[in-house]
């Protein structure tokens, strides 16, 4: 069982609430957020393994090229340009589709790979824990969160989405058997959850809504999931010694009082994806 | 000589786009037959790689001199390979924007402006 955590907006809580429901349920932990992982500062594993995500890119023999274009035509990225100096490429673009060979007359190109960014795995809290890293400066990370999600093993698997409902949230919950959705009680909030919303159903998977933050009272979230019978899994209280908590990169799990917190969202997270 | 300007009209009345990669059309003119012809963009509706799009356009319409704004540094580049003169000018009617470059009122874009990346 995969469960993906989104939130549409960011600084929600999808981070505090993967890594906790992570330790509640014993499970594993995956952070997807891979231009800014995070979930690493709180459950602080010992890192052992570290593997370099590779993606291929055209070389161009210059001496077999003869400016055709054939490839740039193909290109649907616009990774290849044909200026009547020789055939430029723009690696940052390029998908690694693999399409711009096949037209090439000429034998003039083929690939090579580069490193765009890292997986990282090791133990915290008693949990495996991974993450991928995207390398500053790289603009897609597509690759990184694919393969990081590729070979997920084990009964349990908590995936820390990127925010908001971009092609990178898409490629991790095309992992997902199910999800949750991290929200505040704010406009922006309900806003973004909306879209979350809309993005999930296009999967066809069980999700439910965990409001952080809350306020206690009956609030625009709780009146938009009643009128759209989303179920809520529950609420974590608007509190000063949780922002404290986590301002000192703590588990929140670790004190009694937030225990008991998420362990009854673990119980929640479970009635409302049906799993066993 | 082939000279194109990035437009947001049809016409030469219409204004110049500033942006390049992503302006509405190219208004080409040929200065010896004093024709003039408006092509859509083709970065226009390109996912990425705008001014890279459209400047492979204007490329393999044989153009030998462009007029815009800025470039990005991805269209700069490829620009520059391909030897063909790049121009800076205000956001003006495109047919006043012609007639500075006639009189050689217009300075050559020598470096890329910022890049502006499109959705992902």
């Amino acid at each position: 069982m995969n469960i993906a955590v989104l939130s549409g907006k960011g600084g929600t809580g999808k981070t505090t609430i993967s890594t906790n429901l992570a330790l509640a349920l014993n499970a594993n932990y995956i952070d997807c957020d891979v231009e800014e992982p995070n979930g690493f500062l709180f459950l602080k594993p010992n890192i052992d393994n570290t593997k370099k995500v590779m993606v291929e890119y055209p070389v161009i023999d210059e001496d077999k090229c003869t400016d055709c274009g054939a490839c740039v035509d193909v290109c649907q990225f616009n990774a290849l340009a044909s200026t009547g100096n020789g055939i430029l490429l723009f690696e940052k673009l390029c998908h690694g589709c693999g399409a711009c060979k096949i037209p090439c007359k000429y034998g003039a190109l083929d690939y090579a790979e580069r490193e765009v960014g890292r997986i990282q795995r090791g133990m915290g809290h008693g949990i495996n824990c991974s993450r991928g890293i995207l390398n500053v400066g790289e603009p897609m990370a597509v690759p990184v969160i694919r393969s990081i999600l590729r070979n997920l093993e084990g009964r349990l698997n908590i995936i820390d989405c990127p925010p908001g409902t971009s092609c990178n949230v898409v490629t991790s919950l095309r992992y997902a058997d199910g999800a949750v959705l991290v929200t505040e009680p704010t406009k922006f909030g309900l806003h973004d959850l909306e879209r979350a919303v809309e993005l999930v159903s296009m999967f066809g998977i069980s999700f439910g809504v965990i409001i952080n933050k809350d306020d206690g009272e009956e609030n625009i979230v709780k009146s938009y999931c009643e009128d759209r019978q989303i179920e809520i899994i529950g609420t974590i209280p608007y509190s000063d010694s949780i922002a404290f908590a986590y301002s000192k990169g703590e588990m929140l799990y670790t004190t009694q009082d937030n225990r008991v917190i998420f362990d009854s969202l673990a119980r929640g997270l479970g009635e409302v994806l049906e799993w066993t | 000589m082939k000279i194109a300007i990035s437009a947001t009209g049809q016409t030469i009345d219409s204004m110049l786009d500033k942006r390049f990669g992503r302006c509405q059309y190219f208004i080409i003119q040929d200065t010896e037959t004093g024709e003039v012809e408006t092509v859509k963009n083709n970065g226009l509706t390109s996912e990425g790689g705008a001014g890279i799009a459209a400047s492979q356009q204007l490329i393999d319409e044989g153009v030998d001199v462009i007029i815009t704004d800025n470039l990005g540094p991805n269209a700069f580049e490829v620009i520059e390979r391909s030897g063909i003169k790049a121009y800076k000018c205000d956001e003006i009617a495109i047919r006043y924007a012609l007639e500075k470059y006639g009189n050689g009122e217009l300075l050559e874009i020598q470096e890329s402006g910022p890049a502006h990346h499109g959705g992902h």
